[in-house]
């Protein structure tokens, strides 16, 4: 032991992450001039924040007692909203992805199809859920039925996306036996296709639920519908315990939609 | 949905997937699930006037026409305001893995100080955030901190860290036990372990999960003006408002063209990391 300390460095020096140790300098004075530039971007009103520590006491305050009970209708009705679109969208997305997904697997479309599929998939996963929802909402007016839309055209991208990438991962084997059989192309996908990919097509969708909820608390502050405008109604007149309210039902829903969607993926898996 | 019954009362040579009595309980279910989608529909649309709904081909006809030609000119306005977003979702992103570490740590299972009251607090701080969309959050923030980026670098802070402590923890907890227990073994003590013997291990995907985040969090800092904090979402809310719809068209460009360009910067990167 004191033979070897002896020849070997007394200390020893973790491997840095970036080997180059030019590279490791040049990017860390770069992460810091960007940090002092960018802060230095933020225009910081200090007067206006210190007003607001004032109202941020009263929001901590508002969340110790939230008020359910004086806009309890407009609570109710937003949340009655918000579910329904939250399962509608979901039903009919998932749906709709099925025929998306098989178009967007190269295994089993043509070419030309899977383009179509893929360009489609792109742009609903690009286009934020807010700029959809304001688009749809200045053509199908102001509404829970503006958010439907808005939520089933993100479903069907986010679906089709992860359940084309599964089935172009399905073992071949039990295709080729269907075709052999001489099985048409339906019955190829009922029992070839669509039985491997189950799981993971119930799995996801129930994460898309989750999301799709989430996501109706949201668009409603561009006036598609949900708890998103009870939300925005409370923050404008300033009823911040009102607002708390809704914060917490939201909270309390995906808490309990995200235990119970694990709990079915277990099952399920 | 395994097949455990063997379909023994159908007749010789017909196959069936199933029994007669799984086929009627999935038939049920398929109905049961259609009345419940449908009455959820219905009470969605009570109060829609379907007029608005018939029209929309007509609306959207209109809204396109005045769409195009974008407004060229107005991009070198949006530089600026383009610039602010990307600044919200970095500082923002910085900011939340900061916060989401230590929670991290707090939540994972062989990391918490306490299982019985760490850990639960840690978990709900977690939930919590991710239940509310960065837009909520900045809502909320605007009324505090008054409309601005500072609002947007927190709203984005905040919902990042439900997002990086969640995916932070699931990766403590799969670490590999024998790293630690050799750190152990010398005698370092609790702070000595995590540094050498938990963070070495979790660093890289750390790393990963950050910049995943960053590219959500540049998509979603550039709507975040909609209600006021900061950013090139203010343009388009003043835009929307006065129906300038070339302007309109002009800074959807733009947002999708960062939003593309950030998912590229960050897949090359996390293809470098792993």
């Amino acid at each position: 032991m004191t033979g070897a300390a002896a020849l070997a460095p007394a200390t020893w020096k973790r491997p840095p992450l970036i080997a180059d140790a030019r590279l490791r300098w040049a990017l860390c004075l770069g992460a810091a001039a960007y940090l002092v530039i960018g802060i230095g971007s933020l225009e910081v009103n200090w007067a206006r924040l210190a007003d607001g520590f004032e109202r941020g006491g009263r929001f901590v305050l508002a969340f110790l007692q939230p008020d359910f009970t004086t806009r309890w209708d407009d609570i109710r009705r937003g949340f009655v909203e918000s579910l329904t679109m939250t399962v509608t969208s979901t039903a009919i997305g998932v749906l709709l992805s099925i025929p998306v997904a098989i178009g967007a697997a190269s295994n089993l479309a043509p070419r030309w199809i899977y383009s179509l599929c893929r360009g489609f998939v792109a742009v609903s996963r690009t286009l934020n859920e807010i700029i959809v929802a304001i688009l749809l909402v200045a053509m199908f007016g102001f509404g829970p039925f503006a958010g439907f839309l808005t939520l089933t055209f993100a479903t069907i991208g986010f679906m089709a996306k992860l359940l084309a990438e599964d089935i172009e991962e399905i073992a071949p084997d039990q295709l080729d036996a269907l075709r052999a059989t001489g099985a048409g192309f339906l019955q190829q996908l009922d029992f070839g296709v669509l039985s491997q990919v189950m799981p993971r097509l119930i799995g996801l969708s129930m994460y898309r639920l989750d999301i799709n909820f989430r996501e109706s608390a949201v668009i409603g502050i561009v006036g598609a519908g949900g708890v998103g405008d009870t939300l925005n109604t409370a923050m404008d007149r300033y009823e911040y315990d009102s607002a708390a309210a809704v914060i917490l039902i939201i909270i309390a829903i995906v808490f309990a939609a995200e235990y119970s969607s694990g709990w079915l993926r277990k099952r399920i898996q | 949905m395994a097949a455990k019954a063997h379909p023994v009362s159908a007749p010789p040579g017909h196959w069936r997937k199933r029994t007669p009595r799984q086929e009627l309980a999935i038939f049920a279910g398929w109905v049961l699930g259609l009345a419940f989608c449908s009455w959820c529909f219905q009470v969605m649309t009570a109060e829609t006037i379907w007029s608005f709904v018939a029209d929309a081909p007509k609306q959207a006809a209109d809204i396109g026409s005045r769409m195009v030609p974008p407004a060229w000119g107005f991009t070198r306005e949006l530089l600026y305001p383009l610039w602010e977003t990307l600044n919200i979702a970095t500082l923002g992103t910085l900011i939340g893995l900061a916060l989401a570490t230590p929670v991290a740590f707090l939540a994972a299972r062989n990391t918490t100080p306490s299982a019985a009251f760490a850990r639960p607090l840690a978990l709900f701080v977690i939930v919590a955030s991710r239940s509310i969309n960065s837009l909520i959050w900045a809502l909320l923030l605007v009324a505090i901190l008054g409309p601005g980026p500072l609002a947007g670098v927190f709203a984005i802070a905040l919902r990042s860290i439900g997002f990086i402590g969640k995916l932070l923890y699931e990766a403590i907890e799969e670490i590999d036990p024998t790293q630690v227990e050799a750190i152990e073994a010398t005698g370092a003590s609790g702070a000595q372990v995590m540094a050498w013997g938990v963070a070495p291990q979790v660093a890289p995907t750390l790393a990963g999960i950050t910049v995943f985040r960053w590219d959500i969090n540049i998509r979603e800092s550039t709507v975040l003006g909609l209600v006021g904090a900061g950013g090139i979402g203010v343009k388009l809310e003043a835009a929307l408002g006065v129906l300038a719809w070339p302007k309109v068209t002009m800074l959807l460009i733009l947002i999708l063209a960062t939003v593309v360009a950030s998912e590229w910067v960050s897949a090359r990167v996390r293809q470098r990391l792993i």
